[in-house]
């Protein structure tokens, strides 16, 4: 049986799609009931929610075999696991963001606020650009508005919050989407499970 | 004689890898637990991590708690043409674990061969690497790589080194799709990026997997082709042929690390237990002439394989009165240990032990 971790919410939903559609249906999963683990008829896969970000911990430490994450925890976290597939769902992007008519003050460390500060280390690391990481947990549009940061590095969707908060995207860094993951050490001594659950999703998306 | 059962597991692994190395000629190897921290700065990028614990020595010197041994190895021994120093360990190391966020002590075992490593070496190596995993656990799997191969994919898309290292993590991730974009991005040939996204999903068997390299592999790869498939061939007729498996996910350091490297997992265990490979890149940054190759086994993650903790504390707890003469109490219990069952004399039942089974004075002294 393998373990897979799904993440709560939205994208949550949009991948257990998937997973029904690829003959993956676990009877109960969408009721809303105090259960916690969800196992398909045939008994081949059991599924249950996790916080999002906890999914790559899940994996990571062997509770799951497989997971689902998006590739901004992946890229902040850097978990030792297997990145399978991009599944395709919950597309957005990492982006650079600032006050429209932003000018970079060249002459002191530009100051970002984010909730990903590695990503952000790496990303202006590689431009030589001198930085002061300012991390926040969330509401992040803010800082710029008070002054707290010169820029915000954050998932961007549809970009309609910048808009409303006078704010622009100034920097595309990462392209994020849903990421099928695996357990290393799950994904040798199951191998044929994941290689045939990972075909049957990628048919899917290919199918999306 | 000794009691095998009373080792703790990693104690017990020790004594069988310790004879499995000694019967390849590997002689033991000693070491402080101290070395100069400029020592380990100098070679920094090696470490996992990093940290490493300090302290000031009574003569000034800033020290370092080991955070490595493989390093205090190669600094400790000499080239000698046509020879190879072959040494094992069990030792502590000080550092943070890949993924962690604080200092651990971590146990570890492991050889080294160093010298002028021939492909024979590099075999026996892999074949007591399978052998140190089935003394571990009958459920293994031991993969194993070629960086000299995985070097000419790389070079043969033309690309720098940022694009080179970006490429090497998506090989250590299995990481097809993304691999895919970033040749897209950089205008690679589609037909090196083809072959690339090939490779970095290869997994499988040995022997079927190095024949469908064969199609795979640039010419400039030829020579570690060849050294592939004698390994395979040589291996295939051990009785661990089954377990090993060609991945290249397994990518290491390659700053370090040239030609074969390899990891292995026990069933069970969520991380990886057998580390190793052939790092003469290492040697020569170190002012040495020699090859060499060697591995470690994580020796503290066989503590989540079997716990200790569920084992009851004693066979029987004999419950005596608390003025109960010594004597008797002394006979009761010399039965019971006499036929091999481990006793503790308790006058009521603790609270948090567990025992086999409970038995007062009398029903000890009439069985």
């Amino acid at each position: 049986m393998l373990n897979v971790a799904l993440p709560k919410g939205r994208l949550g939903n949009q991948v257990y799609d998937l997973l029904e559609k690829a003959g993956c249906e676990c009877p109960g999963i969408r009721e809303e009931s105090r259960r916690l683990l969800f196992d398909s008829a045939d008994g081949s896969i059991r599924c249950f929610w996790v916080k999002p970000s906890d999914v790559s911990v899940y994996v990571e430490r062997g509770a799951a075999d497989l997971g689902v994450c998006g590739k901004d925890i992946l890229a902040e976290n850097s978990p030792r696991i297997y990145e399978l597939l991009d599944l395709g769902v919950g597309k957005c992007r990492m982006a650079a963001a600032a006050p429209k008519g932003f000018r970079d003050p060249a002459d002191r460390p530009l100051r970002v606020g984010t909730s990903f500060p590695n990503i952000v280390r790496e990303h202006y690391a590689a431009q030589g650009r001198d930085i002061d990481v300012i991390h926040l947990h969330g509401s992040v549009e803010l800082a710029p508005l008070l002054g707290l940061s010169d820029v915000i590095v954050d998932i961007v969707e549809t970009g309609s919050t910048l808009r409303a908060n006078g704010l622009e995207v100034i920097d595309e860094i990462l392209p994020i989407s849903a990421r099928l993951i695996a357990n290393r050490a799950s994904y040798q001594f199951k191998l044929k499970e994941i290689r045939d659950l990972t075909e049957r999703l990628k048919a899917q998306v290919e199918k999306a | 004689m000794l009691d095998e059962t009373l080792l703790k597991g990693e104690e017990r692994a020790m004594l069988a890898l310790r004879s499995l190395y000694r019967s390849y000629g590997y002689r033991p190897f000693r070491m402080s637990r101290f070395e100069e921290y400029e020592f380990y700065m100098r070679n920094k990028d090696y470490l996992e991590s990093g940290r490493i614990i300090t302290f000031t020595d009574t003569d000034g010197k800033l020290m370092a708690l080991k955070p490595d041994v493989t390093l205090s190895i190669i600094k400790n021994g000499e080239d000698e043409p046509g020879c190879r120093q072959k040494v094992y360990y069990d030792e502590s190391v000080f550092r943070v674990p890949a993924g962690g966020q604080q200092f651990r002590e971590i146990r570890q075992a492991g050889l080294e061969c160093i010298g002028d490593i021939r492909l024979y070496d590099v075999y026996e190596v892999l074949l007591l690497a399978a052998e140190s995993l089935g003394a571990l656990s009958d459920r293994f799997v031991l993969d194993l790589s070629h960086l000299g191969i995985l070097s000419a994919l790389l070079e043969e898309t033309g690309q720098d080194e940022a694009f080179q290292r970006k490429a090497a993590l998506c090989f250590a991730e299995k990481n097809a799709h993304d691999l895919r974009d970033l040749c897209l991005s950089r205008g690679v040939d589609p037909a090196v990026t083809e072959r690339l996204c090939r490779c970095a999903a290869l997994c499988g068997p040995l022997p079927e997997t190095v024949r469908e390299l064969e199609g795979l592999c640039p010419a400039a790869a030829a020579e570690s082709l060849e050294e592939l498939r004698t390994l395979s061939r040589l291996l295939g007729e051990t009785p661990w042929g089954e377990r090993i498996s060609l991945d290249f996910s397994v990518v290491n350091n390659m700053g370090y690390y040239s030609g074969i490297v390899f990891s292995g997992f026990l069933e069970g265990i969520v991380d990886t237990v057998l580390s190793g490979g052939r790092y003469d890149r290492l040697m020569h940054k170190l002012g040495r002439k020699s090859g060499a190759i060697g591995f470690a086994v994580y020796l503290d993650l066989l503590r989540t394989l079997r716990s200790e903790a569920s084992d009851p504390d004693a066979d029987v707890l004999l419950l005596v009165p608390g003025d109960a003469d010594p004597e008797r109490v002394a006979r009761a219990v010399g039965k019971l240990t006499a036929a091999g069952r481990s006793v503790s004399v308790q006058e009521r039942i603790p609270a948090a032990g567990s025992f086999g089974e409970c038995i007062r004075l009398e029903e000890a002294e009439t069985c």
